[in-house]
């Protein structure tokens, strides 16, 4: 089962090709008198040499070493591993949307446009919000987006005071990381003993230089805020403004919108609720909406309809600018759109319901053999705390492996920081039942195995193609390419 | 209802499992969102649509689109209709890739994480850069967080950016500097390239990072010998945004003294899809990799001694550092950069080498072919890697609509991007552009006026 695998560059040979190209068809000149010899490469270039059979098998091979959502369960807590559906894939590979410039005239880009516009009702409508942009590539994206859009509402008002965030204990690591790129300062809030934001000292947190309160709502912890209102209302009064991380929508759809919750800015991870693959780590979508307000800080441009046709709008003279280069992920922005029309209201609404089954049904099973440190209804995901375990001898990241040795994905691990050994799972609308049952048992196995020989669990993993990696001498002794010399 | 195709429980399913869970119905699993801002009425959005009616509705918005398979396509300006190798769409096809996240969980993500770090190592053999990282979302974001990176590195707040770097990527850049409060000046012009002599006058000892473009956006090859020097004469960061299909020809550039190389990766076998996604190159000298935002790939050994692959130096990151963190960036264009390594092996040096030859040979015949009409001429002169701009006579908004009847995507019009060029266009022409085409596109514009 063990095996390492040959890296690209130690395969192939001298005078392989991997291509075809045709003949240059235009009357050549010498390469030194369109270019200066001293602007040229002088060494030739080192990369592999292999035929297109030898690439496919090596790349095909990798593939063999790697889990997707396609191969099993993946309850990835607040990653929202669902399905990607296939469907998605065709139509964003069509060629009338893969193979556009983005500089094109208008009227040659006219169903891209009305995909956009049309988007943007949807997502209006999901939200409660009233403009989005597509232009975020990725949820941090998204964040710093809609950061900027805040900090320009402020300054438009000469109000400059304000340079602090406010995020809860429970937040996502990029909400303070974003923090910081903003220019802001970041101040914490801490949660009560219910896993909520703690709402007096919240209140003691806000003031006259509060630009913001970030919240992902339901909560990390898989917890709705339900003192969302006076939450909202206390930063509203203190001048600053909400703003909600869409990590977590995928619990909500149809029940509850963010508009509705006094929030004035979301972005959406698209990649994440409205089922787009994850890519490895991407491509993905952050669109953001706000709401009337904080319409005119968007960036450049807007999609906007005039009779009949769908234009580019630049015309935003107090817009933020661009984030992007272009108009974001626009072929992530397809799936998500032909997702959201497959679905339509009923079968978002139902996701949301199976999400939030799926989940607190799975909690009802761990909680049998687990440690549920806020044992109450939950939402799209729970957190359950393997600090007994690791009393025991085999904490939440030897969990983690052993989970791997069953061919199960592990839930998110060491996270959120305020509970102790922390896993993180969301187990997504698209699982049926019996992968519910499956992993619950699987789960009870790993504890009864800990019981027994903790010390073996954790070493694991044992049935992956390698071993427990060594992350340490990784980050110590950093290799981060391969060089010829060092083979 | 729509997507029960994608739902598996059944109503008897839930049933049995509100029973497990130990409530009477759905309704007491969403109690706890307060009534005042619980939605009272069902989402309003159109009907759900069965897959046949899904594809059918959104192959007829694709196909009021023009697009490089209808169309020969002249426009660049940082997208290029570059040959893309079938292997690619077979790779990253593979459903192991596509469809898993960030590999969090090593021993089970070998295959994203070992693609990755054969795709860093690509990288740094073009850019000639010690490391790279797993990319950033395009360009323009690449080289905004260069030059932060360079704010991060000599702990000064304020970078010059030559005015022939790509106007979309200062966009971006000027965003991200205006935000975080940081300084941004704008070295001007001279012939199309940056000027040196100006730029020397500029920089100062409060200087951190100098960002220019080889080629620049007018697709022009520079002269930036000497710039190095003097940028680092005051110890600040030269960071320089590559094409990185000019490489296999250009002179990488940590031969010319950059610190950082950012760029756009698209043309490394990545489909234009309307600007995104695209792929956000980020390589730097190995004195650099603390201030490096994003993932890297990077080498280790299991428990028994294999050879295996983890994402490294993490303390860099939000999840580790959050507010200290190089920068927010989680999400990457991952699936993007896997492609390119595909692309990079499929073409080899070989075939890197020779597309980048075609595209200069032929960006010359056609800049040659254009410039010898009566009333086309060069924009600028010096020496253009696959684009050049040409001054126009007329407005080349109704040229490239002319153009367009004879199913040509044509230049891109500079006016907006730089008021001083009025009617000037961007025409790039790649690998992929036939004599046959090149000649008919020179004979509209000879017939044009």
């Amino acid at each position: 089962m063990r095996k390492s695998k040959a890296l690209i560059f130690e395969m192939g040979r001298s005078g392989r090709q991997g291509y075809s190209l045709p003949s240059c068809d235009v009357p050549e000149k010498p390469v030194d008198e369109l270019l200066p010899k001293k602007m040229q490469r002088s060494e030739p270039l080192e990369l592999p040499e292999l035929s297109e059979v030898e690439i496919i098998r090596h790349f095909t091979e990798l593939s063999t070493r790697n889990f997707g959502v396609d191969t099993g369960f993946y309850p990835l807590g607040s990653c929202t591993m669902k399905y990607n559906p296939k469907t998605n894939e065709e139509v964003a590979a069509l060629p009338g949307f893969a193979f556009m410039h983005p500089c094109q005239p208008p009227e040659t880009t006219q169903g891209a446009l009305e995909l956009l516009y049309n988007m943007e009702e949807g997502l209006k409508e999901l939200t409660a919000m009233d403009r989005f942009t597509m232009q975020p590539a990725a949820g941090a994206h998204g964040e710093l987006t809609g950061l900027m859009v805040i900090q320009a509402y402020h300054r438009s008002r000469g109000d400059h005071k304000r340079n602090k965030v406010l995020i809860p204990l429970s937040a996502h690591g990029t909400n303070p990381a974003t923090v910081s790129m903003a220019g802001y300062e970041v101040v914490q809030v801490p949660c009560d003993d219910r896993g909520l934001v703690d709402l007096e000292a919240l209140k003691e947190a806000v003031d006259d230089t509060t630009a913001a309160l970030m919240l992902t709502n339901p909560s990390t912890l898989g917890l709705f805020e339900e003192e969302i209102m006076p939450m909202a209302k206390a930063v509203h009064e203190a001048g600053g403004l909400l703003y909600y991380d869409g990590a977590n929508l995928n619990a909500i759809m149809g029940y509850a919108r963010p508009g509705d919750m006094g929030f004035d800015v979301v972005h959406l991870n698209i990649h994440k609720t409205l089922a787009t693959p994850h890519g490895g780590g991407g491509p993905g979508g952050g669109p953001v909406g706000v709401k009337e307000r904080l319409t005119p800080y968007l960036p450049v441009p807007l999609v906007d309809k005039k009779g009949d046709e769908y234009f580019f709008n630049y015309d935003l003279p107090d817009s933020i600018g661009k984030v992007h280069s272009f108009y974001g992920n626009f072929g992530v922005a397809v799936k998500a759109y032909t997702y959201m029309r497959m679905m339509g209201a009923g079968g978002l609404k139902q996701a949301s319901t199976d999400a939030v089954i799926n989940a607190n049904y799975l909690m009802s099973l761990l909680k049998k053999t687990y440690h549920v440190p806020y044992d109450r209804i939950c939402k799209h995901e729970f957190v359950v705390s393997a600090r007994p375990e690791k009393k025991k001898g085999a904490g939440a990241g030897d969990i983690a492996k052993a989970l791997l040795d069953r061919n199960f994905h592990p839930p998110t691990v060491y996270f959120p920081l305020i509970v102790e050994e922390a896993l993180m799972i969301e187990p997504t609308d698209t699982e049926a039942k019996e992968t519910l049952d499956a992993f619950a048992a699987v789960m009870e196995q790993i504890s009864r195995d800990i019981d027994q020989d903790a010390e073996k669990v954790a070493h694991g993993p044992y049935n992956t193609v390698v071993g427990r990696l060594d992350e340490v001498r990784a980050a110590r002794s950093p290799v981060m390419r391969w060089e010829k010399d060092k083979g | 209802m729509g997507g029960k195709h994608y739902l598996p429980l059944t109503d008897q399913d839930r049933n049995e499992m509100l029973a497990a869970i130990g409530v009477k119905s759905v309704e007491d699993l969403f109690s706890d969102i307060p009534k005042e801002v619980r939605l009272q009425r069902e989402l309003e959005l159109p009907p759900a649509l069965a897959e046949s009616e899904a594809i059918k509705h959104l192959s007829s918005l694709a196909s009021k689109n023009k697009h490089f398979h209808n169309c020969v396509s002249f426009m660049g300006a940082g997208v290029y209709d570059h040959f893309i190798p079938s292997v690619i769409k077979h790779i990253t096809g593979r459903s192991e890739f596509y469809t898993c996240y960030t590999p969090y969980q090593p021993e089970i993500s070998q295959g994203v994480l070992q693609a990755i770090f054969e795709y860093q190592t690509m990288i740094c053999q073009l850019t000639g850069m010690d490391v790279a990282n797993a990319s950033m979302y395009d360009g323009g974001t690449a080289v905004a967080e260069g030059a932060v990176m360079g704010c991060g590195a000599t702990r000064r707040s304020k970078a010059l950016v030559s005015r022939s770097v790509s106007p979309f990527y200062r966009a971006v850049l000027k965003n991200y500097f205006h935000s975080r409060g940081l300084e941004l000046e704008e070295i001007p012009l001279r012939d199309g390239c940056t000027d040196t002599g100006e730029l020397e006058k500029m920089l100062g000892d409060d200087v951190a990072s100098v960002i220019l473009q080889q080629p620049n956006f007018f697709g022009l090859v520079e002269e930036i010998g000497g710039v190095a020097d003097m940028v680092h004469n005051h110890k600040a960061v030269l960071v320089i945004s590559a094409d990185p299909l000019s490489l296999p020809l250009l002179q990488p550039p940590a031969e010319y003294g950059a610190d950082i190389v950012v760029g756009e990766g698209q043309g490394l076998g990545v489909p234009a899809s309307f600007g995104g996604p695209l792929l956000g190159i980020m390589a730097s000298r190995s004195k650099f990799v603390r201030q490096l935002p994003g993932r890297i790939a990077g080498e280790t050994v299991d428990s028994e001694g294999n050879r295996g692959y983890v994402l490294t130096l993490q303390t860099r990151e939000q999840h580790i550092r959050r507010e200290k963190a190089a920068s927010n960036i989680c999400s990457n264009e991952a699936l993007v950069a896997l492609g390119a390594a595909v692309y990079m092996a499929a073409m080899g040096p070989q075939g890197m080498r020779e597309v980048a030859e075609q595209c200069l040979q032929k960006a010359a015949y056609t800049r040659e072919s254009i410039t010898a009409l009566k009333g086309f001429e060069n924009a600028f002169p010096g020496p253009a890697f696959k684009e050049f701009a040409v001054t126009v006579p007329g407005d080349p908004a109704e040229l490239n609509r002319k153009l367009l009847e004879k199913d040509i995507l044509g230049g891109v019009d500079l006016a907006p991007f730089y008021p001083e060029l009025n009617n000037v266009m961007l025409f790039a022409v790649t690998e992929k552009r036939t004599r046959e085409e090149i000649d008919t596109l020179v004979r509209e514009l000879e017939g044009w006026k």
